[in-house]
């Protein structure tokens, strides 16, 4: 993995500006990556910090902005050029979003088919592949419905790494599921982490965010006010943001984490 | 035993309008999904001018009564596009256009009613906005359609029956016409009352049918 970290960077995200009805929600955010970087971006409700995700992939267009795959800029006028960054950036969210009416095999396989052009058969192969990757191999014909929440989001993330993306994009992944569940999704994405998917997180789970990330990135009112590694940012004394901010979610939550319920 | 004899003479002769019936309502029916899926589809997801365009034509045909559509058309602006399509086709194609004004509001609200997640998640995939409307968004909005449609089809049904001023010969004109002639008013209209009652009900139940068949597993339809 160190071997890449001189190459340049697989995507970059330059000077996003975004207004949502009239206000301005991201003021100059920019983000890059390089093979195998985990980054966490972290930050208070409201922040922009899903704002900023959906940008990347632009799923919202951002009013002012470049984004950069390699060397190449995203025409993201262009729709074949729009589709293709889609597809190479997964997003996994954090309301897991299955298509309802498919079951977990179909789920996985739509856009294998749509996108990829590949046949029914091949599709469903593949899929039960990264089903049994993310360690629902038994639950191919079960539909979303009919899956624990911690299920619903595995799927989502075999959804997208079907697709191959270069890099994954995933926003509080963890956050809308129960205590007890949180563990097995967390495993899926740490095991990808060491299998050098890139990856750029919003999370609150600090004790994970210090294990996996190579990078924090705080956002607060729409900028990324400080960024760094996590020893840097959250050593003992440090009196950064960072620091500030997670001492305040651990002593509101004990070791728990806040489960954020906005929506994105 | 005279009042028997009528009905079961002139039951064959009402049997035919009732074919007649049922083609025109198929048929109408069938026009109004065609044209009112796209137009809910275009309501929602396309820009402003073309939604708003519909929004005109949905105004238009729900604030007019069906018989005067018929008649503006049939004897109007059939006559004046030089559209030579009988009065079956005329009735199909008024009850059609009406039908798709009412069915787009209902796939509307069905789409509407998805949570934004599901069109999110086909773009993130990559998809193309028209494929994920195609393969997430109608296919799960359609389900949710299906009580609202039954209700349209009831009431599309017993609007045929208007057809009948243009001399289309379905149930209604076909009563009429016999129980003009035969003055067995009362059993002639109550055995068309029954024919209508039996059709709405056979489709209805086969709705339901279709509507238990759709059901996504795992969800609950008992409303709690
Ligand atoms: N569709 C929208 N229209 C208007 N304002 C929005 C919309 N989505 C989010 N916002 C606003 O943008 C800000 C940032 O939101 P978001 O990116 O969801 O923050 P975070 O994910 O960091 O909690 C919030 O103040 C929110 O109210
Ligand atoms: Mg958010």
């Amino acid at each position: 993995m160190n071997a890449h970290q001189n190459d340049t960077p697989i995507l970059r995200a330059e000077h996003f500006i975004k207004y949502l009805t009239g206000r301005k929600i991201l003021d100059d955010c920019s983000i890059s990556m390089r093979p195998g970087d985990v980054k966490v971006l972290i930050g208070p409700s409201g922040a922009g910090k899903s704002t900023f995700l959906q940008c990347i992939n632009c799923l919202l267009e951002p009013d002012q902005g470049e984004i950069w795959l390699g060397d190449h800029r995203v025409d993201v006028k262009n729709t074949k050029e729009l589709c293709d960054l889609r597809q190479r950036v997964g997003m996994i969210f954090q309301e897991f979003n299955l298509f309802d009416h498919l079951t977990a095999e179909n789920n996985v396989a739509l856009a294998l088919r749509k996108v990829r052009g590949m046949s029914r058969a091949d599709a469903l192969e593949r899929a039960h592949a990264e089903l049994a990757r993310v360690g629902l191999g038994d639950k191919a014909k079960l539909y979303p419905a009919q899956l624990s929440g911690g299920q619903k989001q595995r799927v989502a993330i075999a959804r997208a790494l079907a697709m191959d993306p270069t890099i994954l994009l995933l926003d509080e992944p963890t956050s809308a599921l129960d205590p007890e569940l949180v563990g097995e999704v967390l495993t899926v994405i740490r095991d990808l982490a060491a299998h050098g998917m890139p990856m750029i997180m919003v999370t609150h789970q600090m004790e994970f965010a210090r294990a996996v990330a190579t990078e924090i990135l705080f956002m607060e009112a729409g900028k990324v006010i400080e960024q760094g590694s996590p020893e840097e940012l959250l050593a003992p004394g440090a009196q950064t943001r960072t620091q500030n901010f997670c001492t305040r979610l651990h002593d509101l939550c004990g070791e728990s984490v806040p489960e954020e319920q906005e929506r994105n | 035993m005279h009042i028997l004899s009528t009905i079961i003479e002139a039951f064959p002769y009402i049997l035919q309008g009732t074919l007649v019936t049922v083609v025109l309502v198929a048929g109408a029916l069938t026009l109004g999904f065609c044209l009112g899926v796209p137009m809910a589809v275009t309501q929602v997801y396309a820009p402003r001018p073309f939604a708003m365009l519909l929004s005109f034509y949905v105004w238009f045909f729900r604030g007019v009564p069906v018989l005067l559509l018929l008649f503006l058309f049939y004897y109007g602006l059939f006559g004046l596009m030089g559209l030579e399509v009988g009065t079956i086709g005329a009735s199909c194609i008024v009850l059609g256009m009406t039908s798709a004004a009412y069915q787009s509001q209902i796939f509307r609200g069905s789409i509407q009613s998805l949570p934004a997640g599901q069109f999110k998640a086909g773009r993130a995939l990559g998809m193309t906005d028209l494929q994920t409307i195609r393969n997430v968004i109608l296919p799960q909005a359609l389900r949710l359609s299906i009580p609202g449609w039954s209700n349209e089809y009831s009431i599309l049904l017993k609007d045929s029956a208007m057809c009948f001023a243009l001399g289309t010969p379905e149930i209604m004109a076909r009563t009429h016409f016999v129980a003009s002639r035969t003055y067995e008013h009362l059993p002639l209209y109550i055995t068309a009352g029954l024919i209508y009652f039996a059709i709405t009900m056979a489709g209805v139940t086969l709705l339901r049918r279709l509507e238990r068949k759709a059901r996504i597993p795992g969800y609950s339809n008992s409303g709690m």
